[in-house]
Formats: structure tokens, C-alpha cells, sequence
């Protein structure tokens, strides 16, 4: 069945989302990163919807419920290259992604997850005892 | 003189909701609205396609082109057989769900075309109506 | 009616050169359109009307044997519009065949009164029917092409500038209506992205008045930007428009205000960790004036 690749870098998790997505994708989704994050211990979550025409509300929810099911399990994400059509219409339908981190890139959201500088330091084990 | 060209598609499962979003999709780019207003199209078709399937218990989505003097615009209209919907003024007030939490977003959808038209009564279906002008 | 149909066909050429001449006399434009290419649409478009004319008769021109002529003509009508010509100078080219037409009526033998009435009717019918597509597609280019003046306009009068690395400006001069307002935020939201600036500054010290509709259009603006990761400020709210804005009982408390741009300037680059540092120990300007030769004295 096909799903939607979930990498690892260091502490983080990646997931690029690039197709539209069926009902069944997207629930398989969250699933796969809650999984993730219990086996790797992740502590970071950055989700790329820069290929993302369209977000709707189950969608919205979708990322919304990835973001608080991490954050109980210790890890906090970051949702990064919203397109300026999907944030007009996002706001026009009423969702305002409570509890979702935003970022413009994948650059950015590595910056807020783990700082200035961040792209060069996820590997380390240090970043979890630290934190 | 009005021209229609018109399509349905069925909406029995998740991917027959995907097929409607492209369906729309294409259509509009091909009237050529702009990025903004076919996001707001398509978003508002995922939406209700998404309610015919999973509160409708599954139905269809036809579109049609219209033409109107100058103007441009594409109509969709959803359509089921389902349970219905008891309160409309209720289903459409922002942030209105039915228990699994899953909200109807037909207020949201409402404000996402430029004409937006319900008929729906407990035990007769529902049908759904709306149109983007470009 | 393809008694009209005959009597065009046998009598195309005469009809054609009587046609483009009439025209010539009262209407040339030669500086918009050649005689060559004149005569090319002329011959084209009776060529056209007689087609129509046999297959579906001159009673509606809107049917389907006449879609060849009507898109020619709407073609015709549609390059004379783009180029500049008047309505009445694209109608003429159909009406001006009306002489023409019906000198070779006139000319056909062997009609008595009545038949000369239904073929000259049927050629009035035909060529009213001809002009209003005529103007018609006239009148749609025309639209058209104003449409998209004022789109250019509205991208024009409202640039996105880059005050520094992440951080935007955008200065609103004149009114906004609702029309501008969404041309002008989405080229902002756009410019963010293809800029990956964190910081995009609204400045109104250039509108007037702000009224309901317009404060809900900046709002939505800056939601959307935030949800997209970046955070507005706005400047240059003149005391007249906070006013209004607590009158209207607009909720600005979530947004970053200033009262003019280099204020808001300096809180983006304060928010983004920067500050601006005067440079020491540099010969020059710094040094002052005074700081030369005459000044070692005191020193």
C-alpha cells in the first residue's frame, strides 16, 4: 500500500507531503508518525505541505492532530511552505490550525525547532539529554 | 444565450472524493480562474464532496460550466440519499460537528463560493449547490 | 431563401468591389488596416453569409449554419476592437453591405413586387442580425481588455519592497477597496514566500479612511501570513483611523502596531535578534569634522 515516506534525521522526523491525499493516506499518516516517534524517540516533527494545493478541513485536522499527539509524546512539530492560496483559503473556512507551529521553509522550521545554526546539529544525541 | 456543458461523477469512497478535487480542478484552470479562486473552489468541493460521502452516505457530484452574458462560472452540485439534515441553520453555523468530531464544514465551504444553496430534510437526502463565478 | 444565396454568389465579385468602395468613402482607417486586408475579410465574409444562407436561410443568424460567419465576424470585430477602432467604424463594415446587396436585388430579373419585398426583407434581417454580432463581440473585447488594465493597474500601484534580508515593506497609497485590497495581500503573501521573508510591515500611512471591510481584508492578510510562518506589522495609523478601527469594535489585539514605518522597521529587526551598530575607530565622517589637524591641541 502506498504511504507517505516518514525520514529520520538525528532527533527529527521529515515528512515530505507531496500527493493528494485519499482519507485512508492521511490517517495512515498520523499513525506512522505517533510509531515513529514512540521507536526513535524523536523530539522533533517538521512536516513539508510546500507541494500542497489544497488543504481542507480534514486535512487541517489531520495536521492538527499530528501536532498534539507528538507533543504528548515529547515531541514538538513544525508545519513548513504553506502556499499563500491554501493560507487565504484556510482562513476563509475558519481553521485556524491551533497547536500547529508554522514556518516558510524547511530551513526556518529547523531553526525554530532546534535554533540558529540547527541544520548542522540534529544528529547529535546530546540535543535529547540537553533538552 | 447560455451554453452548459455538465459531468457527474460518482462519490462512493475516499478516492472518488480525490477524483472530484482534480475534476474541479481542472475545470477551472481551464476557465482560467485565478489561483486564489480555484483554491476556493476545489476546497470548498473537497469539503463537500467529503460530507456527501461520509454524512450521505455516499452520492454524487455533477458539474457544470455556465455562461452568463460575459460572465464565467462553474457550478457543482452535490447530491445524496442520505439521512438528511434536521437543523440547516444549526449545520451551518462555524464549528458545528456530529460526534466522531468531524465537522460539517458547510459554513466554512459557504463562505468559499460567491452562491450557495441548500435543500435537505431528515429521511429525504440532501443536495448542495454551489457556484464560483470567475 | 436560397433565392438571396443565389443572387449573392452570382453577383459576389460586383457586390464585394461596391462593398470595399462605399467603404473606402466613409470609412478608411488605412492607418489601422490595409485595402489588401480589407478586401480579404470582405471576400471571406461573403463567402460565409452565402454558406449560411444555404443551409440554414437568413432568419437566424444565431443557429448553427451560421457559426462560420458569426465567428468570423467576431473575429473581424474582436482585432478591430484590440486595435482602436469605433464602434461605429466595425459596424459600418457590415451595415456599408447593405447597398450593395440590394442594388443586386434590384438588378435580378423576374420579380414582382411581393418576391422583391421577401428578398429584400430577408437581406435587412440578415445583415441587422450580422451587425449586432458584430457589436457584440465588439463590446466583450472592449470589457475584456479594460478587466485586464485594472488588473495591471491594481498589481502596479502597490510594489512589495525589501527593506532588508527577511523583512518587507509594503506602502498603501490611496484608498482601498475591496478589489485592491485582495490584489495588493496577495502579492504580499506571494512576496513573502518567493522572498522567505519573516516580516512583512503594512504600512497606511497613505489611506484616509479604513472602514469594516477593508480592516476585515488586513486582518485576514495578517492571519493568513502568520499561518504561513510570518508575522505582520502595521504602521502608520493616523489617529483618525484608530479611531475608527476601536469604533467599528475591530480586534486588533493580536497585531503588531507602529505608528510609522521605521518604527516598525526597528521591531522587526529587534524580534528577528539584530540591532544596527554604529562602526568605531573608522577614519572619516565618523570622526566628525572638527576631529582634524586643529583639534590636536585639545586632545
Amino acid at each position: 500500500m502506498e504511504r507517505i515516506p516518514v525520514l529520520r534525521m538525528g532527533s527529527l522526523l521529515l515528512i515530505t507531503i507531496q500527493v493528494d491525499m485519499h482519507d485512508k493516506l492521511a490517517l495512515q499518516l498520523q499513525d506512522d508518525v505517533t510509531n515513529r516517534i514512540a521507536e526513535w524517540g524523536s523530539r522533533g516533527v517538521l512536516i513539508d505541505i510546500s507541494s500542497l494545493e489544497i488543504v481542507d478541513s480534514f486535512i487541517g485536522r489531520m495536521l492538527a492532530n499530528i501536532a498534539a499527539m507528538s507533543r504528548v509524546l515529547g515531541a514538538e512539530t513544525v508545519v513548513v511552505g504553506m502556499q499563500p492560496a491554501v493560507a487565504i483559503t484556510l482562513v476563509e473556512l475558519g481553521m485556524s490550525l491551533p497547536g500547529v507551529r508554522t514556518a516558510l521553509s524547511v530551513e526556518a522550521g529547523m531553526e525554530l525547532l532546534y535554533g540558529a545554526g540547527a541544520g548542522f546539529r540534529t544528529g547529535s544525541e546530546d540535543e535529547r539529554d540537553e533538552a | 444565450m447560455s451554453e452548459t456543458r455538465r459531468e457527474t461523477l460518482p462519490l462512493l469512497n475516499s478516492n472518488d472524493v480525490v477524483l472530484a478535487r482534480q475534476k474541479v480542478r481542472q475545470w477551472a484552470t481551464e476557465l482560467k480562474f485565478t489561483l486564489v479562486d480555484q483554491t476556493k473552489l476545489v476546497t470548498a468541493a473537497s469539503e463537500l464532496a467529503r460530507n456527501t460521502l461520509d454524512h450521505g452516505k455516499g452520492g454524487s457530484m455533477t458539474i457544470e460550466q455556465l455562461a452568463a452574458g460575459v460572465r464565467v462560472g462553474l457550478r457543482l452540485t452535490f447530491e445524496d440519499r442520505g439521512p438528511g439534515i434536521p437543523d440547516i441553520a444549526l449545520a451551518l453555523k462555524d464549528g458545528f460537528t456530529t460526534g466522531s468530531g468531524m465537522g460539517l464544514g458547510l459554513g466554512g465551504s459557504k463562505r468559499l463560493v460567491n452562491e450557495f444553496s441548500i435543500d435537505s430534510a431528515p429521511g429525504q437526502g440532501t443536495r448542495v449547490t454551489v457556484t464560483r463565478w470567475k | 431563401m436560397t433565392d438571396l444565396a443565389e443572387i449573392i454568389s452570382r453577383n459576389e465579385e460586383q457586390i464585394r468591389a461596391e462593398w470595399t468602395r462605399d467603404m473606402s468613402k466613409t470609412v478608411q482607417r488605412g492607418d489601422l488596416i490595409s485595402k489588401t486586408e480589407l478586401n480579404e475579410q470582405s471576400g471571406a465574409l461573403l463567402k460565409a453569409v452565402v454558406a449560411g444562407m444555404q443551409s440554414s436561410g437568413a432568419a437566424d443568424v444565431r443557429s448553427a449554419g451560421w457559426t462560420q460567419a458569426r465567428e468570423l465576424l467576431e473575429d473581424i470585430s474582436a482585432s478591430r476592437a484590440r486595435q482602436g477602432f469605433t464602434p461605429t467604424e466595425v459596424a459600418t463594415f457590415v451595415l456599408s453591405l447593405k447597398h450593395p446587396l440590394f442594388a443586386a436585388i434590384r438588378r435580378d430579373p423576374g420579380k414582382n413586387q411581393d418576391k422583391l419585398f421577401e428578398t429584400l426583407w430577408a437581406a435587412t434581417e440578415l445583415l441587422d442580425g450580422l451587425a449586432l454580432v458584430t457589436t457584440e463581440a465588439y463590446s466583450a473585447t472592449r470589457e475584456q481588455l479594460v478587466q485586464r488594465q485594472q488588473q495591471e493597474l491594481l498589481e502596479l500601484s502597490t510594489p512589495v519592497v525589501k527593506l532588508w534580508d527577511g523583512i518587507l515593506a509594503l506602502p498603501i497609497i490611496g484608498t482601498l477597496d475591496s478589489a485592491r485590497t485582495q490584489v495588493v495581500m496577495e502579492n504580499l503573501l506571494q512576496t513573502v514566500v518567493s522572498t522567505n521573508s519573516k516580516f512583512a510591515i503594512i504600512d497606511i500611512t497613505g489611506v484616509p479612511t479604513v472602514d469594516t471591510m477593508v480592516a476585515q481584508h488586513l486582518l485576514k492578510t495578517i492571519t493568513a501570513a502568520r499561518l504561513m510562518g510570518a508575522e505582520c506589522i502595521i504602521s502608520g495609523v493616523r489617529p483618525q483611523i484608530a479611531q475608527t478601527i476601536v469604533h467599528l469594535g475591530i480586534n486588533l489585539e493580536d497585531v503588531m502596531t507602529r505608528a510609522n514605518l521605521a518604527d516598525a522597521f526597528g521591531l522587526a529587526l529587534d524580534i528577528s535578534g539584530r540591532t544596527v551598530v554604529r562602526k568605531a575607530n573608522v577614519a572619516g565622517p565618523s570622526r566628525g569634522i572638527l576631529a582634524g589637524p586643529l583639534n590636536r591641541q585639545e586632545s
